[in-house]
């Protein structure tokens, strides 16, 4: 069972601003899911390696080339605030 | 020469080598059927927008449509959120990329469920896309649009994305045909990610011969994408006709009720046919393909979790009004933009991954998966194709399902697995069913599944129980045959 608190801790871990409203809904509907995910809990998989990705891919590497990339003026063209070839944001201290 | 609309776009294609069908022409009668778009499938069409990330300069391939999740530079890209609103990327994805210079023209982007989270299309910001059959019921999810356009008469074949089953089961609730090929077959660049692990581009086409001549456009290894490798060869349109020395596994678990009766019963015709053509059956035990659903919720979130932190308000799309510092801004925007299903998606991923529970569900659903994986293996050491049917149900209500979030999971439960194994799988059109509670009938689709890079021996075994299936119903007032 998920508790309110705990909602609250994990949407602040993922930045996430949440309603009351949906912190209570939330609480609910990740407990009724982590409910049937939780029936792979008890399997017994101590010695079985994890699979993080199906492909079996040594590393792959290219050349050390310098090659063309977006101009700043591109990369800043869908910024929603951007100012002298940079992306703005609101400062990371509050302001008083 | 059949009508424009009706043929095939192998047939297109082959009339426009031989000269004897304008390119441009044709793609002109495409683009009006696609203005008559009445599904909510399209989010953007390329009338009035002459963007130079689009543009093709000789049309010699059928026109497509795709999927709003595939980055067009200059040219809208959502992803189906409302936090990518207005968003025109800098950039083009590998798989568009190769449809412009194969020469097929975009005729639009379509609608999908936001980010791809979703087995209906219910959860686009920009409205639900209506199934071409029936139009209270869902496309399916979350190429919902790519699935949509097609069955509707409104593009001759799309492009959709596949995570846990997002082009199989709406080709299967739309009636045409649907192929994830194997991860790592085409190119993710470009592609918005959803999780990285398991999405894969695919083809939606009306034929089976339809899908091998696109797969053979998308596929190929990408230097912008290290996870990509290609198929072996390329593929070449399938011939087979019959089924004689294929042994097809059907797996012991499908003995459950969850299956509406009507889509048992045309699964269960359809096994008979590939007697019928010489096709060999017998069960087989998958042990841990009833846990892909529990694994995929851990994983598929927790990637999603991961990827979707890039949608701050900083670098593009939307940011929120906010009074306080960066944080509160990140909170806000974010808040704002997303979606009911993607909070729920980057709770549940931020929850698996945070400290103390990472081993319980990140590390565990890892494990199912190397089981899951392992059980395909074993089956196809004794079987060609593991068969079931494509999704539980035929197309359900708009609605229907969307106030419990496990109900819209279990759709996917035939999907998961050969997402998780990264092997490629097809839906094709077996039949149409009544759904439960009565109404019209609606398509079934019938799944296929192959070992990985298998997609040749895939699409030959398709292309011959297609033509034993002879499925030519078409939604009221769409073309084909």
């Amino acid at each position: 069972m998920i508790e309110r608190e705990q909602v609250l801790h994990v949407a602040k871990l993922a930045r996430l601003g949440l309603s009351d409203e949906e912190v209570e809904t939330m609480a609910g509907e990740l407990s009724g899911i982590l409910e049937h995910v939780d029936r792979i809990a008890g399997l017994d998989l101590d010695d079985v390696e994890p699979t993080s990705h199906v492909v079996e891919l040594e590393n792959v590497l290219r050349p050390d080339v310098p090659h063309e990339s977006l101009s700043p003026e591109v990369a800043l063209a869908s910024a929603p605030d951007p100012e002298a070839g940079a992306f703005r944001v609101p400062s990371p201290q509050a302001e008083e | 020469m059949k009508e424009l609309l009706a043929m095939t776009a192998l047939e297109a294609h082959e009339a426009m080598v031989a000269g004897e069908l304008d390119a441009a022409e044709y793609a002109d009668a495409w683009r009006a059927a696609a203005g008559g778009d009445e599904l909510n499938a399209y989010l953007w069409r390329d009338e009035n927008d002459d963007s130079p990330g689009i543009a093709v300069e000789r049309p010699s391939v059928a026109p497509i449509a795709v999927k709003d999740i595939f980055c067009t530079e200059g040219v809208p890209t959502t992803a189906g959120s409302r936090i990518l609103e207005g968003y025109r990327p800098p950039y083009t994805a590998t798989a568009v990329r190769k449809l412009i210079e194969a020469g097929a023209p975009i005729l639009g982007k379509t609608n999908m469920d936001e980010f791809a989270m979703g087995s209906s299309n219910e959860n686009s910001a920009y409205g639900p896309v209506l199934n071409p059959w029936d139009r209270g019921r869902v496309p399916g999810g979350s190429s919902g649009g790519s699935a949509a356009v097609v069955a509707g008469g409104l593009a001759p074949w799309s492009i959709g994305t596949d995570t846990g089953g997002s082009i199989r089961q709406p080709a299967a609730l739309c009636g045409i045909v649907g192929l994830k090929p194997t991860y790592g077959a085409i190119s993710r660049y470009g592609m918005i990610a959803f999780a990285s692990s398991l999405d894969q581009c695919g083809p939606f086409t009306r034929t089976v011969a339809d899908a091998a001549l696109l797969l053979a456009i998308l596929q190929g290894a990408d230097p912008c994408d290290s996870t990509s490798i290609g198929l072996p060869s390329s593929p070449r349109l399938p011939d087979r006709e019959d089924l004689s020395g294929l042994r097809f596994a059907v797996p012991a678990e499908l003995a459950s009720d969850a299956i509406e009766p009507g889509v048992r019963e045309v699964f269960e015709a359809t096994l008979k046919k590939i007697e019928g053509l010489g096709g060999e059956l017998a069960e087989v035990s998958l042990p841990h393909a009833e846990h892909g659903i529990s694994a995929y919720y851990v994983l598929a979130p927790a990637e999603a979790s991961s990827n979707l932190a890039r949608f701050d308000g900083v670098r593009y799309g939307m940011r929120a009004p906010s009074s306080g510092d960066v944080i509160e801004m990140y909170e806000a925007t974010r808040a704002e933009g997303f979606g009911a299903e993607v909070k729920r998606r980057i709770m549940l991923g931020t929850y698996a991954l945070s400290s103390g529970y990472y081993d319980a569900y990140y590390g565990q659903a890892q494990k199912v998966r190397t089981k899951i994986a392992g059980d395909f293996k074993a089956a196809f050491t004794d079987f060609d194709f593991v068969v079931t049917p494509t999704s539980p149900s035929v197309a359900f209500g708009l609605g229907e399902k969307t106030d419990d979030p496990l109900a819209m999971y279990l759709n996917d439960f035939f999907t998961v697995p050969m997402s998780l194994a990264g092997i490629p799988a097809i839906s094709i059109p077996a039949g149409l069913a009544e759904p439960n509670g009565g109404g019209p009938k609606l398509p079934v689709g019938f799944q296929i599944a192959a070992p990985a890079f298998a997609e040749q021996k895939l699409l030959d075994a398709a292309h011959a129980l297609e033509g034993a299936i002879g499925f030519d119903a078409r939604p009221e007032g769409v073309p084909g045959g």
